[in-house]
């Protein structure tokens, strides 16, 4: 395959600015993770650890094979949205192996608000259900938690997409042969009790966990039986008697080790294997740092991210001088093949078409597509419209939309306007969607949803004769612009579960092996597309 | 060496000796032929014969003892010597004498030095006016309690019983006071009549802090004899030789000349031919006494073969094919060249009185052997350490151009030497070479007693290495390439978080370490598993490290780990099984429990055991304050026509039983209680 020939000069000025914001956005990242990753606080950590229970973190590091990848999803999940702290939406979540075996883990942090559900909670364990069903993983489900957040209730437990969707999900899964495994380390009452009851396997710890549809307080309120939480729903009641579970573990350690051996038994064989020869990048990956211009409107050429990701940094170039704003070709991620799509500037008509055409062999191929976004949308004017730019932007759309193959995004730049759907945004079901730090998102750039409103609000001053000065002008658009960065700016779409999370950009080609490789669990499909519009 | 001696020569004896001889025959070109019991079938010394005969049965006295299979042995492969080796029919004249008789060489001296020897009193008799000097002491036949009580009051305390036909220490006792006495002659005869079928006793001065210092002779058959020096063998545990050194510390010019001449005296005395041996006690004030002389090759005569450069069973088949010493060997022209040192390394439990041990050598892994570091084993990874012969595996050796540098070397290549699944006393060995007392050579034979605590003092944990060794363990298992090209390869990668470990370290005596490490970033990705901040309960460690695979051995593999401990570096072979670690530590190995639960059931509670149905107890088999072993029947249930055992979960100490037999019971009933005592748990993790 051809080599791109990297132009970047890394002694240069710019690269050293470039550089050193780069650094500033990911040392910012680091330090929030870092935080959230402490969960609940120390008080809560000593009275979680006081109890002989592991902290969650801990828990998915012994129920991994030792050294395994944490391919982990939703990190700043809640992250500044409730006005109150929820570290990691307090459910941990993603991939790990487990003898061998790539399965996604969900943990509840019982340390963060005892582990309870709130909407971002609900949010973040159907996401990675989502993600389990879409890639053929195993779950298993680290159960420590109160339940749904009661004073939350009207956004955690009624509509399609909460609470009950968990066991939905479960028992859906168990249908179409994917592995369902709770592991009981702390509480687990009412609705959350079926998560070990649904599940294929479970397990529960002795003296620790326990399971009841209702605690001993509303068993005396009901009935006014007075009796002990472990006697009413304890290890030894579960796995001797009311066989809600199936083994007994003696703490934390044994549990973990028993989960593990649930694995080691789904008789589970991934269908890839991985390739003998690999070659690294032929340039350093940490060179993105100084590759992403701190402007963002400055333009630089995407096959200098594409040489740092793929295998020897050889690309195969679809089409190369057509449609010019869009590059496609063909490269491996650690000896898998991908097609890659990638902004080079604004969608004209040639690059959408170009665009499904590409995605259009890569469906045929069975080749896993990655997206990498930096799009400002789908170029306007009369001209355009003209020729039909909805036209060739459906097309891409519906190519994007239809594709069974596994899809990656990457948003490494803008992603803003329709160009988000024609690049694989959250809405067209990627596999995974991951950030860079210096990302931006919204249906458009603040700049422009300023522009668009002080034309509005200057178009009705001027049929009121009043005068509009470009001080007030510019007070008017600031608040726009400051809504759109709050808005746009990655904290804030990751908080909020629209990507599965912020990575450093030096990470990219190891975060998106991971998923591609957990992908690849899950035979590729046949694609069947829709109507395109000739 | 390439004159000829012998076609072919039969070792009638086993395990390292037996391999020994053979290296210097093969050298030699003389076939060798070995026997081997049924214990022995797979043995090393069998492998490296050039033909084996099996003898049956499985003791010694079924086999290397007995001397008509040995000799048919001899006669049925046409071999034209014996080399009886030590210990078995080695100093047995009636075989030397049936070798004879059978017209085959015995390689040794005569039955009639051997005998002139073998008896203790005797042999001193025969001394008393060769103006060689013994320990005061009656050897006498008259063996009257009246008459020993008497010799013993003329002799004075403390004093030494030992029995006349005797050796290796039994029916050995040292007498104190005269209150004693009479008991610890009754108690000496029990011993000796039982070791030796002989129950006459010697008597002997008890000699306070002696060395025991022995010279090698060697004589031909033409009267010409030499001898090859002294060795220091003081350091003894229960009258068994530990460690010998050869040439003895602090010897004079002088005193080696009196000492080696009184030897050749012994020996010229019985017209002895061959290798032997005379053994002195020295003490403070340079006064030696003779003890008794052994008439064959010593387990320790490879000391003396590193500091004269001599290979003495190369003398020996030389003397035996009746050819004489060689002919530039002269008294005067024997060199003594640096020092060795050597070790005996044994199958047995230094922390259980030191009683043999036997199982399987899961890991046998030899040092690094060269000019100055010899090793003499029976035995290779794999054999099963029987109960039927002496629990003696190797020897290591050792040379220096002084004694500190033979003792660093040997120490060097002891700690290389890897040994598991048989309990040895290597790590008792390492503590001997490294006491302060030994440097200083400060011996006599009674050093282990005098240095008991420090011999005993245990070492400390080393929880560090243990975790680092874990730490590194993934990127161990993911070197080949082809894991390496898996994006999943065992990093601990994480994305904007630091790699965490989470650990769980359990020591061999059941102390459990939970840690977490946190890998030191660095920039580049493959290298930031190797740095390491462990937090431990108090305080964090920073470990850095490389872990390598040297080899496999079964589910064993050894690796060598280089480590950094804030700072400090230190590398060390380890032994890694699923469920064990162990590492070789200079100071000793330290065990470690690993993977826990893996493969374990949830356990009953450790309280007390349930019918598991309803039905009636037959028979009771404990009874309250009885320690039970894990999976002994306590108790058998009869239901549904069918017997149900139940069984202890672990070692236990019975508490009560609550049924008898005939009780009926019903389905959950608790039919006892058990309780775990620490003892029991140390078993059962033992």
């Amino acid at each position: 395959m051809p080599l791109i020939q990297s132009r970047l000069d890394s002694r240069s000025p710019q690269f050293a600015a470039n550089r050193a914001q780069m650094q500033a956005l990911v040392a910012d990242l680091k330090a929030k993770v870092a935080r959230i990753a402490e969960g609940g606080g120390e008080v809560a950590m000593q009275r979680h650890t006081a109890r002989g229970k592991l902290p969650v973190r801990e828990r998915i590091q012994l129920l991994l094979d030792a050294g395994s990848p944490f391919l982990e999803i939703g990190q700043l999940a809640a992250h500044e949205v409730y006005g109150e702290d929820v570290p990691a939406a307090g459910v941990v979540a993603g991939i790990g192996r487990i003898n061998g075996q790539e399965c996604m883990v969900v943990g509840n942090d019982a340390t963060v608000k005892g582990g309870s559900y709130y909407p971002l909670t609900v949010k973040k364990h159907l996401r990675a259900q989502t993600i389990a069903q879409q890639c053929n993983l195993p779950c298993v489900y680290l159960v420590d938690s109160g339940g749904a957040n009661l004073p939350r209730q009207d956004e955690v437990f009624p509509d399609r997409e909460h609470f009950g969707r968990i066991f939905f999900n479960q028992a859906n899964m168990s249908a179409a042969g994917i592995a369902q495994i709770a592991v009981v380390m702390g509480s687990c009452t009412a609705g959350g009790a079926y998560v070990p009851a649904m599940a294929d396997e479970s397990i529960i710890v002795r003296n620790q966990a326990t399971i009841f549809l209702a605690g001993p307080p509303l068993v005396k309120m009901a009935t006014g039986e007075e009796i002990g939480a472990e006697e009413l729903g304890g290890g030894e009641l579960h796995t001797g008697q009311s066989g809600v579970a199936d083994h007994l573990a003696e703490n934390d350690e044994h549990a973990l080790q028993l989960a593990r051996n649930a694995v080691a038994n789904l008789n589970r064989h991934k269908p890839q294997s991985t390739a003998a020869e690999v070659e690294e990048p032929a340039y350093p990956v940490s060179e993105l740092y100084g590759l992403i211009p701190t402007d963002t409107r400055q333009p630089y050429d995407v096959r200098e991210v594409i040489a740092r990701l793929v295998d020897g940094s050889e690309f195969d170039e679809f089409k190369a001088r057509f449609g010019t704003t869009l590059v496609c070709g063909f490269a491996k991620l650690y000896g898998m093949p991908v097609g890659i799509v990638a902004n080079n500037g604004i969608l004209f008509s040639e690059s959408a078409q170009k665009g499904t055409h590409f995605i259009e062999l890569c469906a045929q191929r069975k080749i896993p597509l990655l997206f990498l976004q930096n799009i400002t949308g789908f170029m306007v004017g009369p001209k355009y419209e003209a020729e039909g730019i909805a036209r060739h932007g459906a097309k891409m759309v519906m190519a994007v939309a239809c594709a069974k193959v596994p899809k990656l995004t990457l948003v490494i730049g803008g992603s803003f306007g329709a160009g988000n759907y024609g690049m694989c945004g959250r809405a067209y079901d990627p596999n995974f969607l991951f950030m860079w730090p210096n990302a931006r998102i919204s249906v458009m750039g603040g700049e422009q949803a300023a522009g668009v409103l002080a034309q509005v609000k200057r178009e009705q001053l001027a049929k009121k004769g009043e005068p509009w000065s470009d001080a007030d002008e510019n007070a008017f658009k600031q608040p726009i612009r400051e809504l759109y960065e709050q808005q746009g700016h990655p904290y804030y779409s990751s908080a909020r579960l629209w990507d599965d999370g912020i990575i450093d950009p030096a990470d990219s080609r190891r975060v998106l092996g991971l998923a591609l490789s957990a992908c690849l669990n899950k035979p590729i499909e046949d694609t069947r597309f829709g109507v395109f519009r000739m | 060496m390439t004159e000829h001696l012998f076609n072919k020569i039969l070792i009638a004896n086993r395990g390292e000796i037996a391999v020994r001889v053979m290296r210097t025959a093969k050298a030699l070109g003389i076939r060798t032929v070995a026997i081997y019991s049924d214990a022995d079938a797979s043995a090393l010394h069998v492998q490296q014969a050039d033909e084996a005969i099996a003898l049956g049965g499985v003791t010694a006295a079924e086999s290397y003892l007995d001397m008509h299979k040995v000799l048919d042995a001899a006669r049925a492969t046409g071999a034209e010597a014996i080399h009886p080796g030590y210990g078995f029919l080695s100093e047995n004249a009636a075989f030397a004498r049936a070798c004879e008789e059978a017209g085959i060489a015995f390689i040794g001296p005569s039955a009639a030095a051997i005998e002139a020897m073998g008896d203790k009193a005797s042999a001193k008799a025969l001394l008393a006016d060769s103006g060689v000097p013994l320990v005061p002491g009656y050897h006498g036949d008259e063996q009257s309690d009246e008459r020993l009580s008497a010799e013993a009051e003329r002799i004075g305390y403390p004093l030494l019983l030992k029995a006349s036909a005797g050796g290796g220490g039994k029916g050995m006792r040292i007498v104190l006071s005269a209150a004693t006495l009479h008991d610890d002659i009754a108690a000496a005869r029990r011993e000796a009549r039982s070791a030796f079928g002989d129950d006459r006793l010697l008597i002997e001065k008890y000699l306070i802090r002696p060395r025991h210092v022995e010279v090698q002779v060697f004589m031909d058959s033409f009267g010409n004899g030499v001898y090859l020096f002294e060795r220091d063998c003081s350091v003894q545990r229960r009258h068994q030789k530990v460690i010998e050194e050869a040439p003895a510390p602090g010897m004079t010019a002088a005193l080696r000349q009196r000492m080696g001449e009184a030897a050749l005296a012994v020996a010229q005395r019985i017209q002895y031919r061959g290798a032997g041996t005379v053994e002195f006690l020295l003490d403070a004030n340079h006064e030696f006494f003779f003890m008794e002389m052994n008439t064959r090759l010593q387990v320790e005569h490879p000391v003396t073969e590193m500091i004269t450069g001599v290979d003495l069973v190369y003398w020996q088949l030389r003397v035996a094919a009746g050819k004489g010493l060689p002919q530039e060997v002269s008294q005067q022209n024997l060199p003594i060249n640096g020092h060795a040192i050597e070790v005996r390394l044994y199958a047995e439990d230094p922390d259980n009185h030191f009683l043999p041990a036997i199982g399987r050598l899961k890991l046998w892994q030899a040092p690094e052997l060269s000019a100055s570091v010899r090793l003499d084993s029976g035995v290779q990874q794999g054999d099963e350490v029987s109960p039927y012969y002496d629990p003696m595996l190797a020897k290591l050796i050792a040379h220096g151009r002084d004694r500190t540098e033979a003792l660093h070397n040997l120490r060097t290549a002891l700690a290389a030497l890897q040994v598991d699944g048989v309990k040895t006393n290597r790590d008792f060995l390492l503590r001997l070479l490294s006491l302060e007392a030994f440097a200083n050579a400060e011996l006599s034979t009674d050093f282990i007693e005098r240095n008991q605590h420090e011999l005993t003092q245990p070492l400390p944990t080393h929880w560090e290495l243990a975790a680092l060794t874990e730490l590194l363990l993934p990127t161990l298992a993911s070197q080949s390439q082809q894991q390496l090209n898996d994006p999943w390869h065992a990093d601990g990668f994480q994305s904007a978080l630091p790699v965490l470990r989470v650990l769980r370290l359990e020591s061999a005596v059941g102390d459990v370490l939970r840690a977490r490490a946190r890998a030191n970033d660095q920039a580049n990705g493959l290298d930031r598993n190797q740095s390491w901040q462990l937090q431990l309960a108090d305080h964090s460690v920073q470990l850095q490290g490389r872990l390598e695979l040297n080899s496999q051995a079964g589910d064993i593999r050894l690796l060598q780990l280089d480590a950094r401990v804030n700072g400090q570096q230190q590398s060390l072979p380890l032994a890694l099984s699923e469920h064990e670690l162990l590492l070789f530590l200079p100071q000793g190995s330290q065990r470690f429990a690993r993977n826990r639960w893996l493969g374990e059931q949830a356990q009953d509670d450790h309280g007390g055991l349930t019918a598991p149905m309803a039905g009636q107890v037959l028979e009771v088999k404990v009874q309250p304050g009885e320690q039970v072993e894990a999976g002994q029947v306590l108790m058998i249930m009869e239901a549904m026509k069918m017997e149900h055992s139940i069984r202890a979960p672990q070692a236990a100490l019975v508490q009560a039983v609550l049924y008898q037999a005939g009780d009926q019971v019903a389905e959950g009933t608790e039919l006892l209680q058990l309780e775990i005592t620490e003892e029991a748990a140390a078993e059962a993790d033992a």
